[in-house]
């Protein structure tokens, strides 16, 4: 019946002949086509969705108590923890939530590195995804100052001070974000403002714009073959399958194992060894005592590494704004044809080893204070970072790859 | 080579843990290694350190955000009970466990209003408090205000109020060389304490003391964590049943994708 037109009786069809609820959910999901060699990379953009729902569901419960003043604040938050009916839940679910929609976007990102998935046709799909993790970090930094703990405020010092690099309008920018002379009341109620209206917008709206695009080009595959190209009688994919009932039902089981592993940390760890919630955030915002070492939360580390590796603050700002910024450019960088890494050569797999280890080793070294050896050490992996992208058009171009097939290999 | 390398590790780490007051430098002081050892499933524990927080600490320390109604019911005490062994100034059953010093007042008494000890487990550790109530000192430069020092708290505000108890005890230092810089610089380094004046507990007795008093703080700072570990069983108990479930259901589904 695919593709058919059914005229039905009662309130569906009512329904259906003013909305175009089953074209919807046709071209979304049951004549959907999806490769049918997706592997354990490809679980991360639903994870993503799953934790967008879920950061909107307890944020949304969150505000119904928590009050937005430097005299409140902090206190309201002890109020959620302590009198609020499962208030510790949402509270953890969320504070845990953040941290989880890192974890995810991350791998997410990786599985673009590794299969090629930022290229041709999808760079739109990469370009709004990009701008989704931009807006994510945002999020997630004015979500920090909300408690209004010893780090939110002093990390919200330091990053809104940043700004005062920029030559010339600097110190009248800083002013201008802050809303004062210093961070107080007045940024908290702004930054609230910014939490829980105006960038969740600016989420969803991307959000939308990334699966529009990924609709229309089709998913990538671990071969990165386009799976378009050899399609039956009917015009469907020879490796494509519907992505309803397939992969949401693979999806399901990927949910569930989320789960397990996010409900772990959140009834058994929550605070996650104080890298999820740092424990001077447990003590109230004080301007007059600076935490001993400032540190944002460990989904920044590495850009705060990069910061830190640079002795000129303006210079450290512009890098640190740089590693985030040319990850828009790889599907221009990336001179190589070929998509996956299953047939990519060897100089691109040593490159991208270099640049996981620099990533890792620079969020590491994030956390830590900026002393002697592991200022060298932050420096060295910042240059691997920048050479990783920088010479990409340079080491892609010559890449020795290896024949790609002209179907998908195995499924899963 | 490897003398100089080790020093200067140990350097990165005295800088990194902030303790770079050249008095107390070295972070392998026997202190810094004792543990609170603590166990907020023992509700004995957490009654009798409820009582010591009620006779000791109270007197300057709020505990704002928690109340006796509270307290009673996490650690299984009646109405009755409390009301008699830890409410004496006359507060209501449902109040916030507040000290009756005035802020005003105490300010002017120790420099600094003493802090609510609310969440002091979360933000320093229940380790610190620990070592914190077991490292006062009597120290002669500080003569004038409360006549001891702390070695996790250097130039602690608060006098040495379980002096009664655990003793007066002196702190015994030795004088080492390290590399500072260009030069060199003597780092105290703290090596033993002794008994100058024994308390009324032993030095056992006085560990437990602390012990269920940290304990107590350490439930104080998040009342719902044994609630929490219980419900979570529970939940994972139930996703682990709905994976399976939807484990073998995409099993079917995929049967036919070859």
């Amino acid at each position: 019946m695919a593709g058919e037109t059914t005229t039905k009786n009662g309130l569906y069809g009512w329904i259906q002949a003013r909305f175009p609820v089953d074209q919807f959910v046709r071209s979304q999901l049951t004549e959907y086509y999806a490769p049918k060699n997706f592997n354990f990379w490809y679980y991360f953009g639903v994870l993503a969705l799953v934790v967008l729902v879920l950061q909107i569901v307890t944020g949304i419960f969150l505000t119904m108590n928590y009050k937005p003043s430097e005299a409140d604040a902090f206190a309201s938050v002890e109020y959620i923890m302590r009198e609020v009916s499962w208030g510790w839940l949402l509270r953890y679910l969320h504070s845990t939530g953040a941290s989880a929609f890192f974890i995810v976007i991350y791998l997410h990102m990786y599985r673009a590195l590794l299969y090629g998935s930022y290229k041709g046709p999808r760079e739109l799909i990469w370009i709004f995804g990009m701008l989704i993790y931009a807006a994510l970090m945002a999020e997630a930094f004015f979500g920090y100052v909300l408690p209004w703990g010893n780090m939110s405020f002093w990390g919200a010092q330091v990053i809104v001070s940043l700004f005062g690099a920029i030559p010339g309008i600097g110190e009248s920018l800083v002013e201008w974000i802050r809303g004062d002379y210093s961070i107080s009341d007045i940024t908290l109620n702004r930054f609230f403002a910014l939490h829980v209206v105006a960038l969740p917008l600016v989420l969803l709206l991307l959000v939308v714009a990334h699966l529009v695009a990924l609709r229309e080009v089709g998913s990538n595959n671990p071969d990165g073959v386009e799976i378009k190209k050899l399609t039956d009688r009917d015009g469907k994919p020879l490796d494509g399958i519907p992505f309803h009932p397939y992969y949401t039902y693979k999806d399901t089981v990927a949910v569930g194992v989320f789960l397990i592993l996010f409900s772990i940390v959140v009834f058994f760890a929550p605070t996650f060894g104080g890298l999820f919630l740092e424990p001077p955030n447990f003590e109230p915002a004080n301007p007059l005592n600076t935490p001993e070492h400032i540190a944002p939360v460990w989904y920044f580390t590495p850009y705060y590494a990069i910061l830190r590796a640079v002795p000129d603050k303006l210079t450290g700002a512009a890098l640190m704004g740089a590693a985030v910024i040319l990850f828009f450019f790889l599907p221009w960088l990336d001179r190589c044809k070929v998509k996956s890494i299953r047939y990519r050569g060897t100089i691109y797999k040593l490159a991208l080893a270099a640049f996981t280890v620099s990533f890792i080793a620079l969020g590491w070294l994030g956390l830590l204070p900026a002393d002697g050896v592991y200022v060298l050490l932050a420096r060295i992996f910042t240059i691997i970072y920048f050479a990783f992208f920088l010479l990409m058009p340079i080491y892609t171009r010559y890449e020795k790859t290896k024949p790609v097939p002209e179907r998908v290999t195995s499924h899963a | 080579m490897h003398k100089a390398m080790r020093a200067a590790f140990l350097m990165v780490l005295a800088l990194g843990s902030g303790a770079v007051v050249a008095s107390t430098a070295g972070g392998s002081e026997s202190w810094r290694q004792w543990k609170a050892d603590n166990d907020i499933r023992s509700a004995a524990s957490l009654q009798r350190g409820a009582r010591n927080f009620v006779n000791y600490c109270l007197g300057c320390h709020s505990l704002q955000y928690i109340r006796y109604n509270r307290i009673a019911e996490d650690l299984g005490m009646t109405e009755e009970q409390v009301k008699a062994n830890l409410m004496f100034t006359g507060e209501r059953w449902f109040d916030p466990v507040l000290s009756p010093m005035p802020a005003k007042d105490a300010e002017t008494w120790f420099g600094r209003a003493p802090p609510d000890l609310s969440l002091i487990a979360r933000s320093r550790g229940p380790d610190y408090v620990f070592q914190f109530l077991k490292t006062f000192y009597v120290d002669e430069s500080r003569a004038a205000t409360t006549g001891v020092n702390n070695l996790a708290l250097e130039g602690a505000a608060m006098p040495h109020v379980l002096a009664d108890l655990q003793g007066v005890q002196k702190a015994v230092f030795v004088l080492e060389k390290h590399a500072a810089g260009e030069g060199e610089q003597m780092v105290r380094r703290f090596e033993k304490f002794e008994m100058v004046k024994p308390g009324r507990l032993e030095p056992a007795e006085y560990d437990e003391f602390v012990r269920d008093t940290v304990n107590f703080l350490d439930y104080v700072a998040e009342p719902i964590r044994l609630k929490r570990e219980r419900l979570g069983i529970w939940v994972i108990a139930f996703l682990l049943v709905f994976t399976g479930f939807a484990y073998a259901l995409k099993k079917e589904i995929w049967k036919d994708v070859h």
